[in-house]
């Protein structure tokens, strides 16, 4: 008997169901382990967490991409928020898995301690919260975050507006993840079979956005939930699109994710945000992948407001994130790899957030 | 009365000290040891080994559905004698308490103490108080000090932990945690978690005695949960633990925040729960025995120490196998 105390997700976790699934993976393709990667970092997370590279592998091999916000925000990013903690008379708020990323000197977590005024906040409404009650003060936002975080924060610069808040600002590092996506199924060196496609990203640009890459690239493309059960079933139907041939937009998520998405959620971004070209960590700058303040709006760009500017900053010797980040090898194949670059002390993207690839097998592998 | 504040003339040795420490302190927590008022309280001679443990207590908010930091700085410490065999017979407690505190809430802490002094049948038998400026403090410090005596010769011992061991929690976790960082108000969420602080003397010790060295090791699962306790307790043991998820005990609502929030349950803070490792052939006598008692009724074997390298695994519901590490730093909320 199992103890007092279930999980609502228990559902989606039924260990009976899980196994059905295992067995008709294993059913549907025999050729070699079709290449998937999961280009988000909640999914790397979970698949780490629940242990489900290991009984796919003779039919997949789950491959992790740059979905991590916090992992691919550039060193420069982080000094230039270092920067503005320590300017007196700002507050700077943050999600709170930003604290610990170290830039090219400190991190925020270091700042504060060094006398920096850094608070997080689980919403950027907080922030404006924040600036609301002590109007001496600029409170400037770390805008960090996909196609996920970026309507909360379109949201929080239209909600200072609309309420007269002056000292409230954003600093943007925003990406968009289809863009990334088929900047990394073009590259010849990066060797996909198949995409998992993010759950929480989905629901707010809809899955007809995977629809080009899927065409382009013949790439079967399947939105699937965070859950084990949701990634072993999007895994079966992109195997089963793999033994026809097809290489399609399939929705494993329709509890939540439709095909054209959240539209409130998308015209606020169109309204307050517009594309940029954007630094990946690990990646480079990929042209168009990223999302800026518009001009009308410039008051609550920090940047703009401010003055700070965002150095580009060179990768560290020796660390083969980009090579982690593509798919091309695994996190321990990295020389770097739990010697020079621990979760203590990270050196690469990947390694930087509980939800990056090389922090995930680091925190999660069962090892030798 | 209402209405007083603490002022640091409270601190100053004079007729104010003296009167917050009779009046206040130990008209409260009264008992034999203490009455006299002596530098140190004299316990008499003891009949086993002796235990003496520590721990500062400075939680915010001072309360909190389920406990506030008075009871806390008893539980933990009558908790960190427990865990090693002792039996508490005196606690000290030292207070260091901010200019401007009001004294309804040192009040209020106190008599939490000495409710949970009572719970856990020990004596509060010498103390300090120590008053800072306004701004030096953040209202109320507190610091306990516990001395037990082992029974029957029982102690930890690492190192008769072997392969086919059960691994025991009392009941569910995260409670504490939750409660607290939800009584920050931060979280922008309301749901009804209560601290699980609780002295678990009287839990733990009658299963030391009557399953003597079968009981190989008892930890509480405090800071840094069931996950960090129990990586040090099979790096200390030099053991491999092997959880099972499908039997890790967590209540719906913590389960339902954590997931919200992105927290682990192994690794939030329990005030009231206890990891032990004992012989598999009396395991469930074990359970048994802890579950007869109010604070063991969710009592369950969650894994067992098996063969291979030292450290902690976990054998998830879906059928996988993921190793449950210390984590970086504190949970945080996450971005996505």
């Amino acid at each position: 008997m199992p103890p007092e105390g279930f999980n609502p997700l228990d559902p989606f976790r039924d260990p009976a169901a899980a196994a059905a699934l295992i067995a008709r993976i294993g059913e549907a393709w025999d050729g070699p382990p079709v290449r998937i990667m999961e280009v988000c970092g909640t999914h790397t997370m979970a698949i780490a967490r629940h242990g489900l590279r290991e009984p796919l592998r003779s039919a997949a091999r789950l491959i992790s991409g740059p979905g991590c916000p916090v992992c691919v925000t550039p060193d420069g990013y982080i000094d230039a928020a270092v920067a503005l903690g320590e300017m007196p008379g700002v507050t700077v708020a943050t999600f709170g898995d930003m604290v610990r990323v170290p830039g090219t000197r400190t991190s925020l977590e270091r700042a504060r301690a060094g006398g920096a005024d850094v608070r997080i906040v689980y919403s950027p409404l907080d922030a404006v919260a924040l600036a609301a009650a002590d109007p001496a003060r600029e409170v400037v936002f770390l805008g960090v975050g996909f196609e996920t975080t970026a309507p909360a924060i379109a949201g929080s610069i239209v909600s200072a507006q609309a309420r007269g808040i002056a000292n409230y600002s954003v600093l943007p590092s925003l990406r968009t993840i289809p863009g990334a996506m088929a900047l990394l199924a073009a590259d010849p060196g990066v060797k996909i079979g198949a995409y998992l496609c993010p759950a929480n990203v989905s629901a707010i640009i809809g899955t007809d956005a995977y629809r080009p890459l899927a065409e382009r690239f013949r790439l079967p493309c399947v939105v699937a939930g965070f859950e084990p059960l949701d990634i072993l079933s999007a895994v079966l139907m992109i195997l089963r699109q793999v033994s026809k041939g097809e290489a399609r937009v399939e929705n494993e998520y329709s509890r939540v994710a439709t095909a054209s998405g959240n539209r409130k959620a998308q015209a606020l971004m169109g309204d307050v945000l517009e594309p940029c070209d954007a630094d990946w960590r690990g990646l480079g700058v990929l042209p168009g992948s990223g999302l800026r303040i518009a001009g009308k709006y410039a008051a609550f760009d920090a940047g703009e407001k401010i003055g700070v500017a965002i150095a580009p900053t060179p990768e560290r010797p020796g660390c083969r994130c980009g090579d982690v980040l593509k798919g091309m090898i695994d996190p321990p194949e990295c020389p770097l790899f739990g010697a020079a670059c621990t979760p203590e002390t990270p050196v690469g993207a990947c390694m930087v957030s509980t939800e990056g690839a090389c922090a995930a097998a680091r925190r999660f592998g069962v090892g030798a | 009365m209402s209405g007083e504040r603490i002022l640091l003339a409270h601190g100053e040795g004079g007729k104010r000290s003296r009167e917050l420490v009779e009046k206040t302190i130990a008209a409260r927590f009264v008992n034999p040891l203490l009455a006299p008022l002596f530098d140190s309280a004299l316990l008499g001679a003891q009949p086993g080994e002796i235990a003496f443990t520590t721990d500062g207590y400075v939680v915010t908010p001072h309360f909190f559905p389920g406990g506030d930091i008075g009871r806390l700085a008893v539980c933990g410490t009558v908790n960190d004698l427990a865990v090693c065999g002792a039996s508490p017979i005196g606690l000290s407690c030292a207070f260091i308490l901010e200019e401007g505190l009001p004294l309804e809430t040192l009040e209020r802490v106190l008599d939490s103490m000495q409710a949970a002094a009572v719970e856990a049948g020990v004596p509060i038998v010498t103390g300090d108080t120590k008053v800072v400026e306004r701004g030096k403090g953040d209202g109320i410090f507190v610091t306990t000090s516990g001395v037990g005596v082992i029974r029957n010769g029982w102690r930890p011992r690492p190192e008769t932990v072997v392969p086919g061991d059960k691994v025991i929690l009392t009941g569910t976790m995260g409670d504490h945690h939750l409660a607290v960082l939800i009584a920050r108000n931060n979280l922008a969420i309301a749901a009804d978690i209560r601290s699980d602080a609780a002295p678990l003397n009287g839990l733990l010790l009658p299963a030391v005695d009557r399953f003597g060295g079968a009981v190989r090791i008892m930890r509480d699962a405090t800071r840094g949960g069931v996950g960090v306790t129990l990586n040090e307790l099979a790096h200390g043991a030099g053991r491999r633990i092997v959880l099972d998820e499908s039997r890790l005990p967590v209540s719906e609502t913590v389960s339902a925040v954590c997931e919200i929030l992105g927290f682990d349950p192994l690794f939030l803070a329990n005030e009231g729960k206890a990891l032990l490792v004992v012989d598999g052939a009396v395991a469930s006598d074990v359970v048994a025995l802890l579950a007869r008692h109010t604070l063991g009724r969710g009592a369950v074997v969650v894994g067992e120490v098996a063969e291979g390298s030292p450290g902690v695994l976990l054998k998830t519901r879906v059928g996988g196998l993921r190793a449950v590490d210390y984590p970086a730093g504190d949970a945080l909320p996450r971005i996505c």
